[in-house]
C-alpha cells in the first residue's frame, strides 16, 4: 500500500510532490504561450476597435447576445464539474470521476453546437467574410468585415482549444475507466484542468468583447 | 495517502466560486444594455477580469501553487498587459479620427488616420455636404 501511495514517481524524480510540481509548472508554461498566441488577436482587436468603433458596434449587434450569454454559462458550468472531476480524483471516487469528466465533455460539446448554430446564421446572413459578404452601408462595410474576421478567427481558435479539450476529456475518461487515477495520481486530471479552465477563461473575455459593444 | 497534494479544496468553494461566475455573467450583459459612455468598456473589462482572477486563484488552484508556479502566471499577465497596453497607446494617440481631430494634426502622408474615412463617400455623405 505504501508502494502504491509513495512509489508512483518517473526515476528522474524524487518524489511524487516533485513529480507533480514540475508537471503543474510545465502545464502553466505551455499556458503562457497560449496567453500570448490569443494576446495577439486581442491586440488586433483592440487596434481596430479603436479605429472603427461605431463599424464594430453595428456588426456586433448582428451576434445574438441570449446565445452568447447561454454559452458563457454552459462553458462556466463546464469548468466546475472539471474543477470537480479534479477533486473526484484526488480523493480517489472513481465513480463520481467518470460522471463529472462526462458532464464536462458533454457540456464542451453543447457549446460547439450552439456555436455550430451561430457560424450557420451568419452565413445565411452574409456575414461571413470574402465575396459572399454583404452590408447595407459601403463605407462601412470592409469595418464591418474586419469585426467579422477577428470574431471567426477568434472563436474559431477558441472552439478549435475546445474540440482538442473534448479530445483530452475523452482520453481521461478512458484512463478513469481503468482505474489510472487515484489520490496517489490525479496530476493528468489536474493538468487537464488547467487547460479546460484557460480555455474558459479566452471565452471570458471574447464575450463580452465581441458580444456585448454597443448595445445600449 | 494524500502527500502527493499539497491542497484538496472542498466542493462547496467550487460551488460558491461557480455562483459567482454565473452572477458575474449576468451582471456583465446586465450593464451592456445601460448607456454608460466610455465606462462601459471598462465595467466589461473589470468584470472579465475579476472572473479570470477567480478562474486562476480556485479552480485553477493557484492560490495553492508553489512560488515559482506564480511568477510564470504574474510573468504572462505582465507581457500581456505590456503587448495589449502599449500597442493600444500608440494607437489612440497617434491613429484614431477623433484624436487626430481633436489634437488638430494635420497628416501628410496617407496613414491609418486617412483610412480611417469612409473609403469612398456615400450616398449620405455627399448629400450631408
Amino acid at each position: 500500500m505504501a508502494d502504491a501511495a509513495h512509489g508512483a514517481h518517473a526515476h528522474h524524480f524524487d518524489d511524487a510532490l516533485q513529480q507533480r510540481e514540475a508537471s503543474t509548472l510545465g502545464m502553466w508554461i505551455f499556458l503562457v504561450t497560449e496567453v500570448m498566441f490569443f494576446g495577439g488577436l486581442f491586440t488586433i482587436y483592440v487596434t481596430y476597435r479603436a479605429l472603427y468603433p461605431d463599424a464594430f458596434a453595428h456588426a456586433s449587434h448582428h451576434l445574438d447576445v441570449r446565445l452568447g450569454t447561454f454559452n458563457t454559462a454552459v462553458l462556466i458550468t463546464s469548468s466546475l464539474t472539471m474543477a470537480l472531476a479534479v477533486h473526484s480524483a484526488e480523493t480517489g471516487r472513481r465513480g463520481r470521476l467518470l460522471l463529472t469528466l462526462g458532464l464536462t465533455a458533454t457540456l464542451g460539446a453543447v457549446f460547439l453546437v450552439v456555436k455550430a448554430f451561430e457560424y450557420a446564421d451568419k452565413f445565411t446572413h452574409h456575414l461571413v467574410p470574402g465575396p459572399t459578404f454583404a452590408w447595407p452601408e459601403a463605407g462601412e462595410a470592409p469595418h464591418v468585415q474586419l469585426f467579422y474576421s477577428l470574431y471567426f478567427a477568434m472563436t474559431g481558435l477558441h472552439a478549435l482549444h475546445m474540440v482538442i479539450g473534448i479530445g483530452v476529456l475523452t482520453w481521461l475518461i478512458l484512463a478513469a475507466r481503468r482505474g489510472r487515477f487515484g489520490p496517489s495520481y490525479a496530476t493528468p486530471v489536474e493538468v487537464s484542468g488547467l487547460y479546460w479552465h484557460f480555455v474558459d477563461i479566452v471565452w471570458i473575455f471574447l464575450f463580452p468583447l465581441l458580444y456585448l459593444i454597443g448595445r445600449h | 495517502m494524500t502527500e502527493a497534494h499539497t491542497h484538496i479544496v472542498p466542493p462547496r468553494v467550487y460551488v460558491g466560486i461557480f455562483l459567482a461566475l454565473i452572477a458575474l455573467t449576468a451582471v456583465t450583459t446586465a450593464v451592456a444594455f445601460v448607456d454608460l459612455g466610455p465606462l462601459n468598456v471598462v465595467i466589461m473589462l473589470a468584470i472579465a477580469g475579476v472572473k479570470a482572477s477567480l478562474v486562476v486563484l480556485w479552480f485553477m488552484h493557484a492560490r495553492y501553487e508553489s512560488q515559482l508556479t506564480r511568477v510564470t502566471i504574474l510573468g504572462a499577465v505582465f507581457w500581456l498587459l505590456v503587448l495589449i497596453v502599449m500597442s493600444a497607446s500608440d494607437v489612440f494617440i497617434r491613429f484614431r479620427p477623433e484624436t487626430v481631430a481633436r489634437l488638430g494634426i494635420t497628416t501628410e502622408s496617407p496613414t491609418l488616420a486617412g483610412a480611417a474615412e469612409p473609403s469612398a463617400p456615400t450616398e449620405n455623405e455627399s448629400a450631408v455636404h
